[in-house]
């Protein structure tokens, strides 16, 4: 059984090196970018689809976890810390090569937070946040649940939009390329496109793997569980609240991790992403691909991400994505990949008259 | 000095409250009858506005308003008559995901109809200056517009729940759809008509406070936002509560920017909402019981 | 004699034959002029009559047979005002449409993500957007149409000290443009002696302002200052005169569009604010050096989208037609057009006369603005 998952792991990285060949062979290698920022929108998608296609939660909320893990690395690495070199806490950590020296735009030297330690702190603060936020949260179902996640996605929203130091509406730009291992570099020039990619798609990879082993072990078995019957469940002896939590916390950083990553690919960051409309992508994205399907939400996303960010809906992107969502849910509220054609014709035919003792 | 501040203050925050309460009603009245959140409610009230700006252009101010309400309601039914009637038994997150799509094309298609411009309809009474002083606090007519209206809505739909016939069903509907429709209540046509009301509520609501603020393509998201706060603050389902409700919220709001920088008052509403929901999700006014019990 | 020159005669007869094969080849394809545009979303306000002026402009140009024989194609991407979108599709200009030059960005916000991307491209990058970074530090192929906010800040502050007021209440909206604008103000305002009792960000997407009204009621000022280029500024306006304030009111030059007097109907009467020229070409005296471009622009723009022109839209034109003139000037060539551009001066445009150097990509000065007002619900010249 395990095997099979490593199979298809396999796969996923052969077709993804495949692809980036033939790109380049056929001098189309600029889809790369695209590519790029598809896979890291896929990771936060995937990490949705944990939480919500297994544990059959709802969360409204992935992108302000994207957007603080996004920010903090953003605004960490762009802080310029010089004026405080005599302060004994900063000395320290420039001694301790947690704050670097970096070029500014202005053709000085700043001192800023390193990118490695941007990173665990961006983590840090979503794990923390995530669990905060989730004790109370998790507590509510159905409706309540989804609004309390919108609540806190639009809070993040509010806080980057209103805070100066975070840009306010402009965002974040100038963030510097991140070096994660000598010669591999996440950052947007030109030369530094098919490593960008590989970093991406690996982190894809890493991430399906991880997700097929925990949804194939005890605890995967225990979030299905939960999404089946809670109460049920919870009389199994499944600790319910905390394995939501988990998962919740899971979800989050998976955001976060991609947030990271792709601010330092593009440079910078803005409140958009941070959006409402932003975080039903996600859903979408995760309802197209099938609730309880990781392949699918890995699927749904790659082509509908891919596509908006070449612009091939041009000014329509929303409506699109509305449109995709209504149809999906109407017509293939498994999924895309679970349409049994046949069945649905016949369920067509069906609800154009109501059935007996159907109210 | 301090007295006259205070009470501008509340005036403002009664002015941000019916506008919030009339979109709660909306709210309640589609969720008492079928159990679903409707995140498209705020787009009903921009419709309104919309097309009565539209409308005022070749009709006298009544009419248009008039006019408007009944487009709303329309798109109300065939909103309802298209997506909502096929699903059977849905789960919540199919019904607010689908919503929330049906939001989404609705914006977009306001957008392909009217551009991205700014409008609002003339005050009804007076111009853009005109204001009534009261011992010293400022108040435009077109607010006692908007509270009238806000009074009117609820005093009429009570009524209608009350003493008319469709209206009795349709709480039958809502207290137990099995039972309604043994009875032979049309439950699928009491569906379509909470959407018809729900519809034209938001749509008034756009027209009446059209003057105050402006209509654009992009302005119901937010709205049914706070609409949907104002409607779990009161109580879901709850009507009187949603209007209580919005005046709580639009009060402190404007009193949050007495204290605090104005950029952050909308995490007052949002910190409100999820105070609520950890809570007291049955909400102020609300039964518990009957919450946890809509839940399933 | 003959067989020395048949050889080199041979050679050139062929590469001209073949230079004439090739010319009209070369003299076919279109110039490709990209342009990242907010053309939906929360800076649609913006980004639409940007789109709109520089589809009329291509349009026109292309009727008259383009530039050098060659037609201009423009590709227009519409990035709904968020940064991710601007620097995906910048890079897809830049390296799969290999466009000539990009027109845009609408909003500061998304000028300084794709600032970066288009000078590592060596792409020219002519941005609608207001903020000073986007020039400063300057960046080799970036440029900048709009007017400097410090210039706008100090004509508002001369003119209240015309006026004798010195205590103002400031309300500033929470975008880019916004912040921008607060930053200037807060500034500038030592130095001319203005002091600000109230300063207040509301925002942008707010449906009634009567509570910050309120509070600068209570900070007693002489006059208001409010700062915004979206719709929501036609609020503030209207609850000032609720209250029963009628204190002088100043905005900025994002007031520079004649939906936000109407929104605000008889509350916008006797505002006053620095803007270009172009909302009131047809005031201007014959002389004014910018009246018949202005005019041209506005009348052809009227009538093909039955809209009144903006300011926001004149950026764009000047982005185009400086861009155009370059081309005419050094063929496209994208280091010497860069070079034209950079040392261009004198170019009427819709937001002043242009004046670039290699110091200054921005090129406008503080009489590229003139201090207007609203009469009779329209825009009129202050003291004219």
């Amino acid at each position: 059984m395990g095997r099979a998952r490593y199979a298809q792991v396999a796969i996923l990285v052969g077709v993804a090196v495949a692809l980036q060949l033939l790109a380049q062979a056929g001098g189309k290698g600029f889809y790369l970018t695209q590519l790029t920022m598809t896979a890291y929108y896929t990771a936060a998608a995937l990490g949705l689809c944990l939480f919500m296609g297994y544990a059959g939660q709802i969360s409204l909320g992935q992108a302000g976890f994207f957007a603080v893990g996004g920010y903090t690395s953003a605004y960490l690495t762009t802080l310029d810390l010089t004026a405080r070199r005599g302060e004994a806490l900063v000395g320290l950590l420039a001694r301790a090569q947690v704050l670097v020296a970096r070029p500014d735009p202005y053709g000085g030297e700043a001192l800023s937070v390193h990118p490695w330690a941007a990173f665990a702190c961006a983590v840090a603060l979503t794990l923390a946040l995530a669990y905060a936020v989730g004790v109370p949260v998790l507590r509510l179902k159905g409706h309540y649940l989804a609004m309390a996640t919108l609540g806190v996605g639009t809070i993040v929203y509010s806080v980057v939009l209103g805070t100066q130091r975070f840009g306010a509406a402009d965002g974040l730009s100038g963030v510097p390329p991140f070096r994660l291992l000598p010669g591999v570099t996440v950052g947007g020039s030109a030369a530094l496109r098919v490593q960008n990619y590989y970093v991406a798609w690996g982190l894809v990879a890493v991430s399906m793997l991880l997700f097929l082993n925990l949804v194939h072990s005890r605890v995967g078995r225990a979030l299905r569980a939960i999404h089946g019957a809670e109460d049920a469940a919870s009389a199994m002896g499944v600790h319910t609240a905390r394995v939501k939590l988990h998962a919740f916390a899971l979800s989050a950083t998976m955001a976060a991790v991609a947030g990271v990553l792709l601010t330092h690919f593009n440079g910078g960051i803005g409140p958009s992403e941070s959006s409402i409309m932003k975080s039903v992508r996600y859903v979408a994205i995760v309802a197209v691909g099938g609730m309880g399907s990781l392949w699918g939400t890995l699927a749904a996303s790659a082509v509908l991400n891919f596509l908006s960010l070449r612009g091939t809906f041009g000014t329509l992107d929303d409506a699109v994505f509305a449109a995709v969502l209504i149809l999906v849910m109407l017509f293939a509220p498994d999924g895309i990949l679970a349409v049994d054609v046949r069945s649905a014709l016949q369920a067509l035919s069906r609800r154009a008259r109501p059935s007996k003792g159907e109210v | 000095m301090l007295v006259e501040l205070f009470f501008q203050y509340l005036v403002a925050g009664l002015t941000y409250g019916t506008i919030y309460a009339v979109v709660g009603i909306g709210f309640n009245i589609i969720y008492n009858t079928t159990g679903i959140i409707n995140f498209a409610q705020g787009e009903f009230v921009m419709l309104g506005g919309m097309t009565a700006v539209t409308l005022s252009r070749f009709l006298p101010l009544p009419a248009a308003i008039g006019g408007a309400v009944l487009a709303a309601m329309a798109a109300g039914a065939l909103i309802e008559v298209t997506f909502i009637r096929w699903l059977s038994r849905p789960s919540v997150l199919r019904m607010i995901i689908i919503t929330i799509g049906i939001s989404i094309l609705v914006r977009e298609g306001a957008l392909l109809a009217w551009g991205e411009g700014v409008r609002s309809l003339p005050y009804f009474t007076g111009d853009e200056m005109t204001s009534l002083s009261v011992r010293g606090v400022h108040v435009s007519p077109q607010v006692l517009w908007a509270l009238a209206t806000c009074l009117a809505v609820v005093l009429v739909l009570g009524a209608f729940f009350r003493f008319t016939l469709l209206g009795r069903e349709m709480r039958a509907c809502a207290s137990n759809r099995v039972a309604a429709s043994l009875c032979g209540i049309p439950t699928r046509n009491m569906v379509t008509l909470s959407f018809v009301l729900s519809a034209g509520i938001g749509a008034l609501a756009g027209c009446v406070v059209s003057p105050i603020t402006y209509t654009q393509y992009g302005m119901g998201a937010g709205l049914a936002i706070k609409g949907f706060t104002v409607a779990i603050l009161g109580g879901l389902g709850n009507s009187p509560g949603a209007v209580a409700g919005g005046f709580i919220l639009g009060v402190l709001e404007s009193f949050s920017i007495w204290v605090m920088p104005t950029a952050y008052k909308d995490a007052i509403s949002i910190s409100l909402l999820l105070a609520i929901l950890f809570l007291r999700p049955s909400g102020l006014f609300g039964d518990r019981e009957a919450a946890r019990l809509k839940e399933h | 004699m003959m067989e020395r020159t048949k050889t080199p005669m041979l050679a050139s007869i062929t590469a001209l034959a073949l230079a004439a094969s090739a010319a009209p080849a070369l003299a076919d394809e279109p110039i490709k002029v990209g342009a990242l545009l907010a053309v939906t979303g929360p800076a649609s306000f913006l980004g639409a009559p940007e789109a709109r002026t520089l589809e009329m402009l291509a349009e026109e140009l292309n009727a008259q047979g383009g530039i050098g024989g060659r037609k201009i194609q423009l590709v227009v991407k519409d990035t709904g005002g968020s940064p991710e979108k601007a620097i995906s599709f910048a890079k897809q200009l830049i390296d799969e449409e290999k466009v000539f030059a990009i027109v845009g960005p609408s909003t500061s916000g998304e000028t300084m993500a794709v600032k970066s991307v288009a000078e590592e491209g060596r792409t020219i990058l002519l941005s609608c957007a207001a903020a000073e970074v986007i020039v400063n530090p300057v960046a080799r192929y970036v440029f900048k149409t709009p007017q400097k906010d410090s210039h706008a800040v100090v004509k508002i502050f001369q003119q209240m000290r015309k006026t004798g007021l010195t205590r103002i209440g400031v309300l500033t909206s929470n975008t880019g443009f916004g912040k921008a604008g607060k930053e200037q103000i807060e500034k500038l305002a030592p130095e001319h002696g203005i002091q600000i009792a109230l300063n207040e960000v509301y925002d942008k997407a707010a449906t009634d302002l009567t509570a910050e009204a309120t509070k600068l009621k209570g900070a007693n000022v002489q006059a208001v200052l409010n700062w915004s280029i979206e719709p929501a500024q036609s609020i503030v306006l209207k609850n000032v005169r609720q209250l029963g304030l009628a204190i002088p009111i100043f905005q900025s030059h994002g007031f520079a569009n004649i939906q936000y007097v109407k929104a605000a109907g008889a509350a916008a009467e006797g505002v006053v604010f620095p803007a270009g020229r172009l909302i009131v070409a047809d005031l201007l005296p014959d002389k004014d050096p910018q009246k018949p471009v202005l005019v041209s622009y506005k009348k052809a723009y009227e009538a093909r989208y039955k809209e009144d022109v903006s300011a926001f839209g004149g950026h764009a034109w000047d982005a185009f037609q400086i861009l155009a003139r370059a081309l005419r000037e050094a063929g496209p060539d994208r280091e010497k057009v860069r070079s034209t551009i950079e040392t261009m001066r004198g170019f009427v445009g819709t937001a002043g006369t242009f004046d670039f150097s290699p110091a200054d990509h921005n090129g406008l000065g503080i009489d590229a603005f003139e201090m207007l007002t609203v009469k009779d619900g329209k825009f009129a010249i202050l003291g004219k």
